[in-house]
């Protein structure tokens, strides 16, 4: 991202004179000005640091999309922080107007460099290598040799035109783009060089890296304006749809509609964890979660078996299917007093620690006198805590127990209000059972029934289930996303270890005395090789010249090829 | 078995630490030896050209034979330095006890990896034991390349306090891997992402000496008395900074990498290639840093102190991203293990 003149390896350009006599700028100019600004290197610099110290505080701030619960918790701990923090977008920091203003100035001031640069490398393409300099000795690498008119050794004299004619074919054989220029002639001396430069893939690849960063920005913003993600708990034996409906939530992009959701359904028929059991140091680590499922898709209706798991999507229907959470779902049944069914149901608890403590609600809104909520614990593997607490001491399966606490009232959910299924709002509630009421709280292992407080009815325990939570993402421009930055990597690489260089060469033939040699180089950007290059380049030169054969001279002249590129 | 493999592997990382702790101090020897301008050593770089200049004028001298008369050679070596000195044996003992340290500490890496039936680097402790392992390795493979050696004290003096930190805080028993690390994934990012931090502490040292240096070489132009005489025995600013944004640009083309093979896995493990987890975000910031820094680097008025002063801040990142972040910071990457 440079504008060329500012480039620390730029050709020196003239001055343009300043200040003195500037005509007022009127709108154009100071568009012009503005541009300019904003596609200067010193403003691209500053704006990729901005960019830096712009996506620090969404690392320190718990955001909606990553963390939505860190923000509630944030809002509940700093109540007269949090909303301030809120209207500068903190909690949506890599959406908010600031983070994207400056990575639209950035990728804006990126284009208005990169446009230019493309033009100016197009057109040195097609032209050919500059002048020889007047002076090499000025150069990087010099070296001068005085090649002895012996020829004795060699069969017969070097000339000028020999020597340029060997250097050109070197240099061409070894990819340099090259061009033969006379240089001053005299009485005495005549002059002959050759310019080569070679490395043009440095600067394509830097112009390739930023281009494809460009189509990074703009694919990945298709990608979130036409996929969608949703998630979905399962329990063992539950069937999931691909339908908006069958979602607990879903995310589409602004320009999704339901046509983009294919039609297919999975079934998830059991959900196998594996503990780790014999390393003391990590008991009860889970070392494997497989989802064994039942898909099916237009093509499939009867289904096919396969499995889900961490790190192995499954690809159905264009989208992905991930294994992303799991959980027990104990199955209670709720009676009323005179043993009808009101309530029969698996319901899913949420994990709360590594041993699986699970937290989760039930509610009855109908079938018995009054509505009533039960919140409570599920222990896989119940054990007591000194202070008569429980909890849970392994996360499989080995002494399940649930316990519920009852409450009764109103459970708010007739006003029409959405209400999350894992909280009870117990503002307009009763509590009936647990500590503060002396009643104790209910406590069931599988296969047991207790008694409801009050008379209410019953509560059973009648089995428990694994759940899965999948999540389900589509994402149409994924894979141009991967390949712009398969692009951005190549185009990378190249513009930093691609050596972009000058190199001459330069007979002087003079009427009385030996042939003189000139080389050197110059290096376009980082060149750590080019003393070396220089140094060789002389070494091949004056083998060639050695061990040119006097006989196959063709005669042709180099001089024919003067100013002509290749 | 694995407990014996482990303890084994966690002796041999005392002893690396005592033999490091030895090459530190030998290291750091050979610096206050370059006080005495009596004892002078070689810089690094220089005493590479040094040693190429004769064979090549050699070589030329050979290939034009009896046709040519060399007449000059000027190369216009940014490496001159300024005194012509020889190898000292402090130097070279510091060496040779970081090569045997490397041994032991190489040789703990593997037998936690045996132990484990796995890559070893899947936890902080992991992670701190190889990713010390190659920032030794990356310096003593670029010293084959460029003398490097005159950075020990530093790179030994990091690695040193790496490890004892990790020792100290960092230490877990071996545990298999949780489901989210199964993926081969976790051997390709984040071993590349170790070799980048490697090429980045050579690279931040480098930038370090570097403006140590200038300031020295102010001081000595402006007829102040210079400051820290073992900075005479070490090669021009120019050369140093060079030589810092070679280390650099190889951290952060494999920083690039890290990146990619990163979102490409995150899209495997967690439906999604990017989700600006804490994780994510200052690998991006690191990145965004260096490439500030290879900017600032083609900027006039930037090459130089400014962008070492870059480098400096990018590598501090990289730190905090694998120290602070890791361990302190609530994401997807919970896997330190503490």
């Amino acid at each position: 991202m440079t504008r060329s003149t500012e480039r620390i390896d730029a050709e020196p350009t003239e001055r343009t004179p300043t200040a003195v006599s500037q005509p007022r700028l009127g709108i154009i100019g100071w568009g012009r000005w503005a541009w300019r600004q904003l596609t200067s290197m010193r403003t691209a610099l500053f704006l990729l640091l901005l960019l830096a110290l712009a996506a620090v505080p969404g690392s320190l701030f718990p955001q909606r999309t990553a963390d939505p619960n860190g923000v509630v918790q944030y809002f509940k701990e700093n109540p007269g922080l949090a909303p301030i923090l809120d209207k500068f977008q903190v909690f949506d920091a890599y959406t908010s107007f600031w983070f994207s203003s400056i990575y639209l100035l950035l990728f804006l001031s990126l284009i208005g460099c990169v446009l230019p640069r493309t033009v100016h490398h197009l057109r040195a393409i097609r032209t050919a290598p500059p002048r020889t300099p007047a002076r090499l000795s000025r150069m990087p690498g010099f070296i001068a040799l005085d090649l002895n008119d012996d020829g004795k050794a060699t069969g017969s004299a070097v000339t000028a035109p020999d020597a340029i004619a060997a250097a050109r074919s070197l240099l061409r054989r070894r990819g340099y783009r090259v061009a033969v220029f006379e240089g001053a002639q005299t009485k005495d001396s005549t002059e002959l060089s050759v310019s080569a430069e070679r490395g043009y893939l440095r600067e394509a690849g830097n112009l390739v890296f930023h281009i494809a960063l460009l189509g990074i920005l703009i694919t990945v913003g298709i990608g979130g304006g036409f996929g969608y993600n949703g998630n979905r708990v399962v329990v063992e034996g539950q069937t999931m749809i691909n339908t908006l409906a069958a979602y607990d939530s879903f995310n589409p992009g602004r320009f999704f509609t339901d046509a983009e959701l294919s039609p297919y359904s999975i079934r998830l028929d059991k959900l196998a964890v594996t503990y780790e059991t014999q390393n003391k140091d990590a008991r009860g680590l889970p070392t494997d979660y497989t989802a064994t499922v039942t898909a099916r898709t237009q093509d499939s209706r009867n289904g096919y078996k396969t499995t889900i798991k961490v790190n192995e999507p499954l690809n159905i229907g264009g989208t992905n299917v991930y294994l992303l959470g799991n959980g027990y779902a104990p199955h209670i049944t709720v009676r009323d007093p005179r043993g009808h069914v009101v309530f029969s149901d698996f319901v899913p608890f949420l994990p709360q620690d590594s041993n699986l403590t699970s937290l989760g609600v039930v509610k009855v809104p109908d079938g018995l006198q009054q509505q009533i909520g039960m919140m409570g614990f599920f222990y896989p593997t119940k054990a007591v805590a000194q202070n008569g607490a429980f909890y849970s001491s392994y996360p499989d399966v080995k002494a399940p127990m649930l316990t519920l606490n009852v409450y009764s009232g109103d459970l708010g959910l007739n006003g029409g209000v959405p209400r999350s299924v894992y909280t009870l709002d117990t503002s307009r509630l009763k509590q009936l059972t647990g500590v503060s009421t002396g009643v104790k709280s209910i406590e069931l292992a599988p296969g047991y029934s207790q008694q409801l407080p009050d008379g209410l009815g019953s509560v059973s325990l009648d089995g428990v289930s694994r759940f899965a939570s999948f999540q389900v993402n589509h994402d149409p421009a994924q894979g141009w996303v991967l390949l712009f930055t398969v692009c951005a990597f190549g185009g990378l690489l190249t513009s930093l270890f691609v050596p972009r260089r000058r190199l001459w060469v330069k007979a002087i033939g003079q009427a009385s005395g030996p042939l003189r040699l000139e080389y050197a180089g110059l290096a376009r950007g980082d060149d750590p090789q080019l003393e070396t290059v220089v140094e060789t380049l002389a070494q091949n030169h004056i083998e060639a010249l050695r061990n040119r054969d006097p006989g196959a001279s063709d005669g042709r002249h180099p001089e024919e090829d003067t100013r002509r590129t290749t | 078995m694995t407990d014996t493999l482990s303890q084994l592997s966690l002796l041999l990382i005392i002893g690396a630490i005592a033999i490091y702790a030895a090459a530190f101090v030998t290291f750091a020897l050979d610096l206050a030896r370059r006080r005495s301008p009596s004892v002078t050593v070689i810089s690094a770089v220089a005493r590479h050209a040094e040693a190429e200049t004769p064979t090549s004028t050699t070589r030329l001298a050979n290939a034009i034979g009896n046709t040519g008369v060399l007449v000059r050679q000027s190369t216009t070596s940014a490496d001159a330095h300024e005194e012509r000195p020889q190898t000292s044996g402090v130097l070279r003992a510091a060496f040779v006890l970081t090569l045997v340290g490397f041994g032991l500490h190489l040789g703990a890496d593997v037998l936690r990896g045996i132990a484990a039936g796995r890559v070893p680097w899947a936890n902080m402790w992991e992670f701190s034991m190889t990713g010390t392992l190659i920032i030794v390795g990356v310096f003593l493979l670029v010293t084959l390349k460029y003398d490097l050696r005159f950075l020990g004290t530093f790179v030994i003096g990091l690695v040193l306090l790496l490890l004892g930190i990790a020792s100290a805080r960092y230490y877990v028993p071996v545990a298999p891997l949780p489901p989210a690390l199964q993926s081969y994934w976790l051997v390709i990012h984040v071993i590349v992402a170790i070799i980048a931090t490697g090429f980045f502490a050579l690279g931040f040292a480098l930038s370090g000496v570097q403006l140590l240096k200038a300031r020295r070489e102010r001081q000595e132009t402006d007829a102040r008395p210079p400051q820290f005489a073992f900075l005479r025995t070490l090669p021009k600013w120019a050369a140093l900074e060079n030589l810092a944004y070679r280390m650099n640009i190889v951290g952060f083309i494999l920083w690039t990498f890290t990146l990619i093979a990163g979102a490409i896995w995150a899209e495997k493990a967690w439906g999604r290639y990017w989700g600006w987890d804490t994780k994510e975000v200052w690998t991006f910031i690191i990145w965004v840093l260096y490439a500030g820094y290879i900017h600032a680097r083609a900027t006039r008025g930037w090459r130089g102190s400014r962008s070492a002063w870059l480098a400096l801040i990018g590598f501090s990142a990289v730190m905090f991203n694998f120290g602070i972040v890791n361990v302190f910071f609530k994401g997807l990457h919970s896997y330190s293990g503490l």
